[in-house]
C-alpha cells in the first residue's frame, strides 16, 4: 500500500451544501488555505442538487460563484475515520488519503427520516426528497400517478418538482393537523422570503389535494407498490399510485460529529455562539447544530468560517441574522413535530432494519439499540444504522449511541490504510521499558 | 434530449440520457436493485447514498451503490448480485 504523504490544510470543511460552501467561502477569503471534501462532485448538497436539464438554484449559483472566486480546493472523497490528531481518512477514487487540519468545520447536512409502516420496502416507495433526487438524475414520471406523503415543508416542494416535471401528483398527506400548520403559517408573517415562497408553492400545487391529519398506513403491491392505504382524520382510504413518496422531515447526519467526539444533546451538535463544538478546534454548522434551513445554514457556515480564520466581529456581525432564523427553526420542529399515533404503524411482522431484514416482533423485547443490535444485528448492515436508527429513537425511544470506524463501509485497502502504522523513514531501536 | 449512453441491466440493453445514474436507469427498466436478506426485492429509498437498497452489481464490481454512480457506454450492471 503507496501512503501517500499527508496534505494539510488550515481549514477543512466536510461538506459542500450550502453550509459547507459559505463556510469555505469565508475562511478562504481571510486567506487561509481550504479544503471541502464532499462525495459528490459538484458543490451544493442534497438541497441543491442539480438536476440533469433544469436551471439551478440562484441561491446555488451565486454561492458557487463566491466558492469559485475564494477558491478553496474541493476533495471528492469520504472521510470515513480519524488515523490521528486533527487528521481525517478520505477514501477516494483513486486511493485513500490522510489529511489534516488546524481548524475542522463540520457540514454534513441532514438525511430525511423514513418511519416503518407494513409494505415500506416495496420497490417505488421512496423518499419525498429520495424521488426528487431520483428524477434530478434522469428518473422520468411523466404520467405516474404519485402519492406524496409524511410531513414537512420539503413535501411541498417536491410535489411541486414533480409536477413540473409531469408526474400525476394525487394527494399530499401532512400528518401535521390543521392547527399546527395554521400556527406555522401564521408564524411566517415576521420571514417573508419564505412566506412568499410557501404561498408560490402552494399555488404551484392549487391542483393537488393537501390533507393534513393524514398519514400512510400501509402499501401494497406484487413486485413494486400498487396502492397505499392511508389514515386520514381517522378513516382508511385506498389510493392506487406508481410511487409513493414518503418522507417524515429531516435528521441531522452526525456520525461524523459523534466519531470526533464533539457532545450530542438532543439528536444536535452542541455549538457554542461562535459554531464551536466541544471537541477542540471542531466546528459545526448547518443542519447537524438544528434542523433549521438553507438560509440558516449559510448564516451558520460563514459564522464558523470567520472564527476558524479567528475574525470573530465579522462572525459577530452574523449572530443577529442567525437568531431571526433560528426562531425559524424552532417553529418548523413544533409544527411537523411526528404525532404518536405514528408509532403504531408498524406491525409485528414489518421489518425495521431494512439491511439485516429485522422484524418489529424481534427488536420490541429488547431496552437498548445497543442490546438489540447484539442480538439481532439491527442496525448493523451497510447502511450502519442510518435508517433504522432515527426510526427506532422514535418508535422505541433508543439512542444509537455508538459509532465506530468506518463510519461508512470502505474498501478493504483503506481499512488496511487506516489501521497501518505510519513506517519511520529511519529504523529505529527502541530499549526496555 | 441529451446524448443517449446505452448500457446493459440484466443483458437487456437500455439506452439513457447522459447523467442518468444508474439507479434511475434500473428503475426504468423496471427491475429491483437487489434482494433482501429474507429474499425480498428492493429498490432505491433515499436517492442520496445512505440507505444502500439501491446497490448492483456494476462491471462486476458488486455493491455498489448505484445512486452515486452515472451509466456511462457499454456499462453492464446486473442486479441480484
Amino acid at each position: 500500500m503507496n501512503r501517500r504523504s499527508k496534505r494539510k490544510f488550515d481549514v477543512l470543511v466536510v461538506g459542500g451544501g450550502p453550509a459547507g460552501m459559505a463556510a469555505a467561502t469565508r475562511a478562504s477569503e481571510c486567506g487561509l488555505r481550504v479544503a471541502i471534501i464532499d462525495d459528490n462532485p459538484a458543490l451544493g448538497g442534497q438541497i441543491w442538487r442539480q438536476g440533469m436539464q433544469s436551471t439551478p438554484d440562484p441561491d446555488y449559483s451565486t454561492w458557487a460563484m463566491y466558492v469559485q472566486s475564494a477558491g478553496p480546493e474541493l476533495i471528492v472523497g469520504s472521510a470515513f475515520d480519524q488515523p490521528s490528531a486533527a487528521t481525517l481518512a478520505v477514501e477516494q477514487a483513486d486511493g485513500t488519503y490522510e489529511v489534516a487540519y488546524d481548524e475542522l468545520i463540520l457540514a454534513t447536512g441532514a438525511r430525511e427520516r423514513f418511519l416503518p409502516f407494513p409494505g415500506w420496502t416495496l420497490p417505488n416507495v421512496m423518499g419525498a426528497g429520495g424521488l426528487q433526487a431520483m428524477v434530478k438524475s434522469g428518473l422520468t414520471v411523466t404520467g405516474k400517478r404519485v402519492l406524496v406523503a409524511g410531513t414537512g415543508p420539503l413535501l411541498l416542494a417536491v410535489a411541486a418538482y414533480l409536477r413540473k416535471h409531469g408526474a400525476d401528483v394525487i394527494r399530499i398527506c401532512e400528518q401535521a393537523s390543521w392547527g399546527s400548520l395554521a400556527r406555522f403559517t401564521f408564524g411566517l408573517l415576521d420571514q417573508p422570503r419564505k412566506l412568499t415562497q410557501g404561498l408560490s408553492l402552494k399555488r404551484q400545487l392549487a391542483a393537488v389535494p393537501f390533507t393534513p391529519n393524514s398519514w400512510p398506513v400501509a402499501a401494497r403491491g406484487q413486485s413494486a407498490v400498487e396502492s397505499v392505504t392511508i389514515s386520514r382524520n381517522g378513516r382508511l382510504e385506498d389510493i392506487p399510485c406508481d410511487y409513493l413518496a414518503c418522507g417524515f422531515h429531516l435528521v441531522p447526519n452526525l456520525e461524523l460529529p459523534h466519531l470526533l467526539g464533539c457532545r450530542i444533546q438532543n439528536g444536535c451538535v452542541h455549538v457554542d455562539e461562535f459554531q464551536r463544538t466541544t471537541a477542540a478546534n471542531i466546528l459545526c454548522a448547518g443542519e447537524p447544530t438544528g434542523i433549521g434551513g438553507v438560509e440558516l445554514a449559510l448564516v451558520e457556515g460563514q459564522i464558523a468560517g470567520f472564527t476558524a480564520a479567528g475574525r470573530f466581529s465579522e462572525a459577530k456581525d452574523l449572530f443577529g441574522e442567525r437568531k431571526r432564523l433560528k426562531q425559524f427553526a424552532r417553529k418548523l420542529d413544533q409544527a411537523f413535530r411526528l404525532r404518536p399515533e405514528l408509532r403504531s404503524l408498524p406491525s409485528d411482522d414489518t421489518i425495521i432494519c431494512r439491511c439485516e431484514d429485522v422484524l418489529y416482533s424481534q427488536l420490541r423485547r429488547y431496552a437498548s439499540w445497543r442490546t438489540a443490535k447484539l442480538q439481532t444485528r439491527c442496525g448493523m448492515g451497510p447502511c450502519q444504522g442510518r435508517i433504522c436508527g432515527p426510526a427506532t429513537r422514535f418508535l422505541l425511544k433508543w439512542d444509537p449511541d455508538s459509532v465506530r470506524p468506518p463510519i461508512f463501509p470502505v474498501r478493504v485497502e483503506s481499512l488496511a490504510f487506516a489501521a497501518s502504522p505510519v513506517i519511520p523513514e529511519q529504523p529505529t531501536l527502541t530499549g526496555g521499558l | 434530449m441529451l446524448e443517449p449512453v446505452a448500457i446493459t441491466v440484466n443483458g437487456v440493453s437500455l439506452a439513457v440520457p447522459r447523467g442518468t445514474t444508474v439507479a434511475a436507469a434500473v428503475v426504468l427498466a423496471g427491475q429491483p436493485c437487489r434482494n433482501s436478506v429474507s429474499g425480498q426485492p428492493r429498490g432505491p429509498l433515499c436517492g442520496m447514498g445512505i440507505c444502500f437498497e439501491c446497490r448492483v452489481s456494476i462491471n462486476a464490481r458488486l455493491h455498489s451503490r448505484s445512486c452515486q454512480i452515472l451509466c456511462e457506454q457499454g456499462m453492464d450492471v446486473t442486479t441480484d448480485e
